[in-house]
C-alpha cells in the first residue's frame, strides 16, 4: 500500500524545465533516498513535496489525501534543512518547541516531549544555548531534533550532511540510520553523495535531467543497472566502460572484440537484439590481475595504494585506461606488462543508447 | 619597542581630534562661566555658575525639554514602526518595486530647510495647503497646523525626513534574512504573521538599535524646521533646547548663557543616552 504516491509530477520554471513527469510511489516507514548529479531535480522534487514550491502539473497524495495544493504548513511534514535553518535568537529549547507552540500544544506536553527528543538525541545539557553556541553536529541533531518532535508522516531531509566534516559526517550518517530503525517513520532524503545513498537507504531513487532514471535497493543500483548513467554514478571508482566493435555470435557465446583480443559472453544473457557496436561494462572489484592466460592485457600506468586495498590504473592496448582492484601489498611496479582476467557473469552491455542489454544471472 | 613605534604613529590624529574636541569644549566651558553678553562688550569677568541659574529659570527651559523629548520620542516610534512595516511590506518582489524603494528613499534626500519650506507652504498652509482642501472639501474647517499643532507639526516634518533613513536600514536588513529558516517556519506550521513576529522582528533587532542610536543624536539636535516653520512658537509651544540656545546667543546675544545651555544640552544627551541607548544597546553585544 503506499503512502506517499507521486503522479506525473512536472516543475516548469519561466526557462526551465525542473521536473519532467515523476511518478513515484513510497510506502510507510520507508527510508527513500534521492540521488542525482547537481541540476538533476532532486532538491526540487523535495522541495515540490514539502510545498515549498509550487509544481505545475501532476498530483501529490499523501496517506490517502491529495496535498498538492496544500500549503507547506498543513502536510504533516518535517523538513531538515542543509543549512540546518534553527532559528538563530531563539535558545535550543525555544527552536524545538516553536511548532508545537504554534500549535498551542499545552505546556506539559510541550516540556515532556522537548524532555524526550532532547535525551534521545543528547542535547540535555544544550537546551539553554543559541544556536551560534553550537558546534555543527550539535545544530545537525537540533535541526534534527525540531523535526521529530512534531512526530509528522514523512520526515524530508535536503542534504543534511554536507555541511559537517567528513568523521562527524560518518558518525551522524550512523545516527540516522538508527534513528530511522527506532521511530519507523517515513523518510525521503536528499544527497549527491552516492556513499549516503548506498548505506541509509531502503530504496535509492536516482535522478537525471528531471526524471527518474532508475528506482531500486542499494543492491539493485549496483548490480543490475537499467542504463550507463546508474552504472557511472553508483560505486566508487567508477565502473570501467570499454568499447568494442565487433561482436560474432556463435552458438550460444558471444565473442566480443576489444581491441583485437577477445573475450565471450553467454549469449542468453542478452536480452533483446544484439546492436553493432556495445559498450561493456566491468566493476574494478570483478576484474583481477594474473600472471597467465587473462583475457585482456595492459600496462600498468599507476597503482594506488588505501592501505586496505589498491587499485591499479592500467593502459590497455590503445588509449583506453581501466581500473583495477588490486590487493592490499600488490606488488605491482609501474610500467609492468600484466594480464587481466575477467569475471564475465558480471559483466554488463549496454548497446549505443546506452541502455543495458545484458542481465545479471542469479546467485548460485 | 614595537608597541611605542604604533602609539608614536598614531599619535598626530589621536591628538588631532582630540585637540577638536577638547578646544571647543572647554571653551564653551570658560564661557558659560563668565559674563559674556554681545551688548556689553568688554565687561567678561567671572560669574560662576549664574549663567546656568539664568538658563535654568528661563521660562522656556521646561517646554524647551520637554518638547525635546516628546520630539525624540514620537519621531523614534514613528520612524522605526512605520519603517519596519513599510520595508516589510516592499521586501516581496512586486511591479514596480525600484521606482517605490526611490520614492520611499527620496525625502532624505532634501535638505531639513526645504523640507520645511514644503510642508510649511504645501501641505500645512491653511489657504492654499494641501491639507486644507482635503478638509475643505470633505467638508470641515481648514486647521491652520503650524499654529493650532506646532509640536505635532514638526513632528510630522521630521518623521517625513527620519523614515527613509529607517526604511533604508530595515531594507536591506531584511535582505539579508535567510530563506530557508523562513521556510523552516512554514514546515513548522507558522503563518506570514508568526513568521514577521518570531523571525522578522528578532532579526531586526540590531538594525533597529543601530536606527535608534543614530536618529538619536540627530533628533536630539533639530533646529532648521523649527527655525524655517513656526520659529519656537507660538509662545514656547514648539521650542526645543537647540532652538533656545540659539534664541539665548543671537536674539538675545548672551553668549554666556547659551554656552551654559550647550553645557546642559551635553547633559540631557548623555541621561537620554543612558537610558535609551542603552536599553537598545544591549542588542549590539549579541
Amino acid at each position: 500500500m503506499s503512502y506517499l504516491t507521486i503522479t506525473d509530477l512536472q516543475k516548469h520554471y519561466e526557462n526551465y524545465h525542473a521536473l519532467r513527469g515523476i511518478n513515484l510511489s513510497i510506502s510507510e516507514g520507508e527510508f527513500v533516498v534521492f540521488v542525482g548529479p547537481s541540476g538533476c531535480g532532486k532538491s526540487t522534487l523535495l522541495r515540490t513535496i514539502a510545498g515549498l514550491e509550487s509544481s505545475t502539473g501532476g498530483s501529490i497524495e499523501l496517506d490517502g489525501r491529495d496535498i498538492t495544493e496544500v500549503a507547506s504548513s498543513k502536510r504533516d511534514l518535517a523538513m531538515v534543512f542543509q543549512s540546518y535553518a534553527l532559528y538563530p535568537h531563539m535558545t535550543v529549547a525555544d527552536n524545538l518547541s516553536f511548532a508545537l507552540r504554534l500549535a498551542k500544544v499545552s505546556d506539559a506536553e510541550i516540556k515532556e516531549k522537548v524532555r524526550s527528543v532532547s535525551a534521545s538525541l543528547q542535547l540535555d545539557a544544550l537546551l539553554e544555548r543559541k544556536p551560534k553556541e553550537l558546534s555543527g553536529g550539535q545544530r545537525q541533531r537540533v535541526a534534527i531534533g525540531r523535526a521529530i518532535v512534531r512526530q509528522p508522516k514523512v520526515f524530508l531531509f535536503d542534504e543534511p550532511l554536507s555541511n559537517l566534516d567528513a568523521a562527524l559526517r560518518v558518525q551522524m550518517r550512523l545516527e540516522l540510520a538508527r534513528l530511522h530503525k527506532k521511530l519507523g517513520t517515513t523518510m525521503i532524503y536528499v544527497t549527491h553523495d552516492q556513499v549516503e545513498a548506498m548505506t541509509l537507504a531502503d530504496r535509492v531513487v536516482i535522478l537525471n535531467a528531471g526524471q527518474i532514471e532508475q528506482v531500486g535497493t542499494p543492491l539493485e543500483l549496483y548490480r543490475q543497472p537499467n542504463s550507463r548513467f546508474v552504472a557511472e554514478f553508483i560505486g566508487t571508482p567508477k565502473m570501467n566502460l570499454i568499447p568494442a566493435n565487433r561482436i560474432l555470435r556463435n552458438e550460444d557465446t558471444l565473442s566480443i572484440d576489444i581491441f583485437g583480443q577477445q573475450i565471450s559472453f553467454p549469449a542468453n544473457r542478452l536480452k533483446g537484439p544484439l546492436p553493432d557496436s556495445v559498450v561493456i561494462g566491468i566493476r574494478p572489484e570483478h576484474m583481477s590481475l594474473v600472471e597467465t592466460d587473462g583475457d585482456l592485457t595492459g600496462r600498468i600506468e599507476l597503482v594506488e595504494h588505501l592501505g586496505s586495498e589498491a587499485y591499479a590504473h592500467l593502459q590497455l592496448s590503445s588509449d583506453q585506461t581501466i581500473i583495477i582492484k588490486a590487493p592490499a601489498r600488490t606488488e605491482l611496479k609501474d610500467g609492468q606488462e600484466v594480464c587481466i582476467k575477467i569475471d564475465t557473469s558480471e559483466l554488463i552491455l549496454f548497446n549505443e543508447n546506452d541502455r543495458v542489454i545484458s542481465v545479471i544471472p542469479e546467485e548460485a | 619597542m614595537k608597541r611605542s613605534i604604533t602609539r608614536l604613529l598614531m599619535a598626530p590624529s589621536v591628538i588631532m581630534l582630540l585637540v577638536w574636541m577638547i578646544i571647543p569644549l572647554s571653551m564653551t566651558i570658560y564661557f558659560s562661566t563668565i559674563r559674556y553678553n554681545l551688548l556689553y562688550p568688554g565687561q567678561n569677568n567671572f560669574v560662576g555658575l549664574m549663567n546656568f541659574e539664568f538658563f535654568i529659570t528661563d521660562p522656556g527651559f521646561v517646554p524647551a525639554v520637554s518638547n525635546t523629548l516628546i520630539l525624540l520620542l514620537s519621531v523614534l516610534i514613528i520612524t522605526v514602526v512605520l519603517g519596519v512595516m513599510l520595508s516589510a511590506l516592499i521586501d516581496k518582489p512586486f511591479f514596480g518595486q525600484g521606482i517605490v524603494r526611490v520614492l520611499l528613499i527620496s525625502p532624505f534626500f532634501i535638505m531639513p530647510t526645504v523640507n520645511a519650506l514644503i510642508w510649511k507652504n504645501m501641505m500645512m498652509n491653511p489657504v492654499y495647503g494641501i491639507f486644507a482642501w482635503i478638509s475643505e472639501s470633505l467638508g470641515f474647517e481648514p486647521i491652520d497646523w503650524l499654529s493650532s499643532y506646532p509640536l505635532v507639526s514638526v513632528i510630522i516634518m521630521v518623521s517625513w525626513q527620519w523614515l527613509p533613513f529607517a526604511i533604508l536600514v530595515f531594507v536591506t536588513a531584511l535582505q539579508s534574512q535567510d530563506t530557508e529558516q523562513k521556510e523552516a517556519a512554514q514546515m513548522d506550521g507558522a503563518t506570514g504573521w508568526h513568521i514577521f513576529r518570531y523571525l522578522t522582528i528578532p532579526h531586526l533587532a540590531r538594525p533597529i538599535a543601530v536606527v535608534v542610536m543614530i536618529e538619536t543624536i540627530f533628533l536630539l539636535a533639530v533646529f532648521a524646521e523649527i527655525f524655517v516653520s513656526t520659529g519656537g512658537g507660538p509662545g514656547y509651544d514648539s521650542t526645543n533646547l537647540a532652538y533656545l540656545i540659539y534664541n539665548q546667543a543671537l536674539l538675545q546675544y548672551d553668549v554666556g548663557v547659551a554656552s551654559a545651555g550647550g553645557l546642559f544640552a551635553v547633559l540631557l544627551a548623555n541621561i537620554v543616552a543612558i537610558f535609551l541607548i542603552r536599553a537598545v544597546g544591549k542588542n549590539l553585544t549579541v
